[in-house]
């Protein structure tokens, strides 16, 4: 299939980028969508100008390093129900029809400066979790892992914040770039566990300020980062979030 | 020196492990060399620094747990956080004898089934001591939040995995590498913010510092700004992963390379087993030529999935629902019946490619040949119902139907075999020491513990075996005798990494040729696959020698790298540093699976097997682990024999029938 592409160029945050064109052609239905770059970057090599930087690892839509605003949607729109969300490396080019024209655009928050075309850098992530995302446990002497029971409700509610893979779509996807969804995931995910329960207001309050200082905005329950993520993260975790933050308020921490 | 084997290697002196205790039983080897290590007092921890190349399973663990000890360390590593590296991306699960079911495991039944399974080529201490400290390893990522797959009474749950007759895998969905990396990764951030661990993303090692003898730092790329670095330190530990992606089509992220440990190699380390590889036997086929890399479905699969092919090569382009039972060959059933689908990988593997290569296989053609297997779900939804199907494998299915556009629900799913782990790696001790003191190892990097085959759910467990108990517990009685003499960055051995590191950079950019550095690693990959792959012979294997000799010329005369080395991120320039360190891995890949004409693991020797066509693997004269010695640019490398002593297990033919 042949595609026309418009994708963000820049060469490192402060100097000014833009939209160019590229048209593409012969691309297999069956490549996903990172292939489909592979194979214009070869092609821009055989015309002697510079490939165009992206991110991507595992391809196997878990390691989260991967992420384009394609279409103006974080990883793009594949399908019509939330639950069709994915990572970018997952979308397919079959989603898109013959002729089409594609725009591609990095992250944008001021939380995540861009390095280079469509690379950002989120080190704020891992800053907010050195904030407090974590459980206090050093290596060497735990119990039995069967000391301590989880109700397996529990367990399945910190499973599912657990998936958050951090690739930051939340924030992209955000009009006020705020990383609420990312961090209320870690929260949760720690805070329903007896393990992590110690912690928890404290947890909340290092983190949330981390967040404010990374340059985050705040929620307004807008949704957005829930519609784009493609974990299936839900706003439930803010929730969860929020009512920590007020029993932390209240005991003054 | 000693004569020149087949013209192109030498044999050097046999050497052994020291550090692991003899005198005491296999039980008691841990304990005693644990005991013995010299100890570092806490206070004089903070004097002593480690670099630490990695932070996946393996470099994570091993960053949290010497940070928290008060050791001072710095992590490196190529993507752009710590969360991201190759281990999140493990699904099934991670093995441990915790014996929760009541069915008989134990510590020994797990070292007996993993040197088994390696088909008796691993080191008999080493994988004790890992199925020693397995049951740790889950008491202690519960005690981080890994939120591991519970059952109603608030327990953990465990399934069985690759075909073994207990249930010890510990699993967290089909994310347990993910979350076992998160637990890792918080630790480690946990340092960070106590200020003992400090982190270096996008950085990438392309140089290892040796200084009188020991491993003293690296040369590393920062690879947003492309500033050439040097760092040193007390001890180095190399955790950097697999090499699998030599093949260039692998189940491995895009990123992972074998530049850390080849570099260290080209400095006195030596090379364990570099042929031994992996295959895995349930990924998704390949689609077309502009594909990128190979996806992996779950072992699991085989528990309730029928494998077959047409038994005629004219029906395979037919609709699989239109072929009858009678047209049908359920080849693992009908070969192994004992085992049937849940032969272990290699066996697998290797009869896939068989039926293949016969022209039954099935999908698209590459090259010609049609290189797909049925794994169909048809009896398991009639015997259990769609929904039951759906329950235990539902996110594969979906995965699948993503990738392909089919449906597995109602056609069955297609599979083939693909790269997927490197048993083979840099040759450590006990102490996961390599040889050159000072240089340790750990998890996928180095060859301790799998032998000529890997088991399922046994790679996470290595990796934080090693970075969670094993490295915190043996490093210390080499730092012991730390710190030591600081390291100027003046000092030549400093500058001389540095500068070499430099002029490769500059050479690359400098050749200014046609060809790009995708299109060399393709045609690398295509030789790998072809001749050192799931089946290998001597033929072949010296062809390939001979053409990656060639293709290596080709690449430094005719490699084009466009952009800048400094001053931007350049992946164009990330990936020519670890092609060209592939192309010299893969020949010594070929010269070992040359020398090592028996059958063994996943390594097929054509000209070694039973009448049956089985694998025959040869005892008497390969009961060794290979380790290679650099021989210097353009000079044959030495192989070093480590004997397998196996005091406790006796060696059997592994037979699957
Ligand atoms: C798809 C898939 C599924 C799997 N499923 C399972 C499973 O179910 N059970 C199981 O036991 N095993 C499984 N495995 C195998 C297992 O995941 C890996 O063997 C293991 O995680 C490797 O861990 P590691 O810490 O040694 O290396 P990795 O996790 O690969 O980490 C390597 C680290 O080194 C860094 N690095 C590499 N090179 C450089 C360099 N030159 N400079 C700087 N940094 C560098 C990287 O940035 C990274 O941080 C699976 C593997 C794959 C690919």
């Amino acid at each position: 299939m042949n595609v026309t592409l418009r994708i963000w160029r820049q060469n490192a945050d402060g100097s000014d980028g833009a939209l160019h064109d590229y048209k593409l052609t012969g691309i297999s239905e069956d490549s996903s969508f990172l292939e489909m770059l592979d194979v214009l970057n070869e092609e821009l090599f055989a015309r002697g100008e510079e490939p165009i930087a992206f991110d991507s690892d595992c391809r196997e839509g878990i390691c989260g390093q991967c992420g384009l605003v394609i279409n103006g949607v974080p990883h793009g729109n594949e399908g019509p129900s939330a639950d069709q969300n994915t990572t970018t490396c997952q979308v397919h080019m079959r989603h898109f029809k013959d002729g089409d024209t594609i725009t591609i655009e990095p992250w944008r928050s001021t939380a995540f400066p861009i390095i280079k075309d469509l690379v950002v850098n989120r080190s704020a992530f891992d800053r907010i979790i050195q904030a407090g995302g974590y459980i206090s446990v050093n290596t060497g002497a735990a119990p039995d892992a069967h000391a301590t029971p989880v109700p397996k409700q529990d367990a399945d509610r910190s499973f599912e914040a657990a998936a958050c893979i951090g690739c930051g779509a939340c924030v992209a996807a955000c009009p006020n770039g705020s990383a609420m969804l990312f961090t209320s995931a870690k929260v949760t995910h720690l805070g329903l566990l007896p393990q992590g329960k110690p912690e928890n207001l404290q947890r909340v309050t290092d983190m949330l300020n981390q967040h404010d200082e990374e340059g985050f905005g705040s929620c307004t329950n807008i949704g957005e980062c829930a519609a784009v993520c493609p974990k299936g993260i839900s706003l439930d975790n803010i929730a969860f979030m929020n009512r920590q933050l007020a029993k932390a308020v209240f005991k003054g921490l | 020196m000693s004569e020149m084997i087949s013209g192109l290697y030498r044999e050097g002196e046999k050497i052994a492990d020291t550090k692991a205790p003899t005198d005491v039983p296999l039980a008691q080897v841990w304990e005693q060399r644990k005991f013995n290590a010299k100890l570092v007092n806490p206070a004089n921890r903070r004097k002593l620094s480690v670099i630490i190349v990695g932070s996946g399973l393996a470099g994570g663990a091993a960053a949290a747990s010497l940070g928290e000890m008060g050791y001072n360390v710095h992590c490196f590593f190529y993507q752009d956080s710590a969360r991201r590296a190759h281990s999140i991306a493990a699904q099934g699960g991670i093995n441990a004898a915790k014996n929760y079911r009541n069915d008989n495991d134990s510590v020994y039944r797990l070292f007996y089934d993993t040197v088994k399974g390696g088909d008796y080529r691993a080191r008999e201490t080493n994988v004790y001591r890992l199925a020693e400290v397995s049951a740790a390893i889950i008491d202690q990522c519960v005690a981080q939040g890994v939120p591991f797959a519970r059952e109603y009474g608030g327990l953990l749950d465990n399934r069985s995995f690759g075909g073994v007759q207990v249930s010890r895998t510990f699993y967290a969905r089909g994310q347990t590498g993910q979350q076992l990396l998160i637990g890792a990764y918080q630790a480690m951030e946990r340092q960070v913010a106590a200020g003992t661990v400090k982190e270096y993303p996008r950085h990438e090692m392309v140089e290892l510092i040796v200084a009188d003898g020991r491993a003293r730092g690296i040369v590393a790329r920062d690879m947003s700004t492309g500033e050439v670095k040097t760092y040193t330190a007390d001890a180095v530990v190399l955790a950097t992963g697999g090499y699998g992606n030599v093949f260039f089509l692998s189940t491995n992220a895009m990123g992972c390379n074998g530049s850390a440990i080849w570099r260290a190699h080209r400095k006195g380390a030596y090379f364990g087993n570099p042929c031994y590889t992996q295959i895995h036997p349930t990924c998704i086929p390949q689609h077309g030529d502009q594909q990128s890399k190979l996806t992996l479905m779950s072992e699991s699969l085989r528990n309730d999935g029928r494998i077959w092919v047409p038994k005629k090569a004219e029906d395979c382009e037919k609709d699989p629902r239109d072929i009858p039972e009678e047209d049908r060959d359920y080849y693992l059933e009908r070969i192994y019946p004992s085992f049937g689908n849940l032969v272990p990988r290699d066996v697998a593997s290797r009869n896939a490619k068989n039926v293949c290569d016969e022209g039954r296989g099935v999908g698209p053609k590459i090259d010609g040949v049609a290189r797909g297997v049925y794994l169909d779900f048809a009896d398991a939804i009639n015997r259990m119902g769609k929904d039951a199907v759906s329950a235990k494998y539902g996110n594969l299915f979906d995965m699948y139907e993503r990738i392909t556009d089919d449906n597995p629900y109602e056609v069955p799913m297609r599979i083939y075999p693909a790269v997927h782990y490197t048993m083979g790696g840099l040759w450590v001790d006990y102490d996961l020491e390599s040889s050159i003191p000072g240089l340790f190892v750990t998890g996928e990097a180095n060859f301790s513990d799998h032998g000529a085959n890997r088991l399922g759910a046994s790679a996470l467990m290595q990796g934080l075996s090693d970075g969670y108990f094993v490295l915190p517990n043996t490093i210390n009685d080499y730092l012991a005798s730390g710190p030591f003499e600081k390291l100027d960055a003046n000092a030549p051995a400093v500058v001389e990494a540095r500068d070499e590191a430099q002029a490769r950079i500059d050479k690359l950019m400098s050749i200014n040729g046609n060809r790009s550095v995708d299109s060399f690693h393709k045609e690398l990959g295509s030789i790998m696959w072809e001749y050192c792959g799931m089946s290998r012979n001597e033929a072949g294997l010296k062809l390939a020698i001979d053409k990656i000799r060639e293709l290596r010329k080709e690449f430094w005369t005719n490699v084009r790298v466009p952009g800048k080395s400094i001053g931007e991120l350049n992946q164009s320039l990330e990936k020519a540093g670890r092609v060209a360190d592939f192309m010299e891995l893969a020949e010594l890949m070929c010269i070992d699976a040359l020398h090592r004409s028996e059958s063994c693991g996943g390594h097929f020797r054509e000209e070694s097997q039973t009448a049956e066509g089985e694998a025959k693997r040869n005892d008497a004269e390969y009961t060794y682990v290979a380790a290679w010695e650099f021989g210097g640019d353009d000079q044959p490398p030495i192989l070093h024999k480590e004997d397998l002593v196996y005091k406790n297990i006796e060696l059997k033919e592994r037979s699957y029938k």
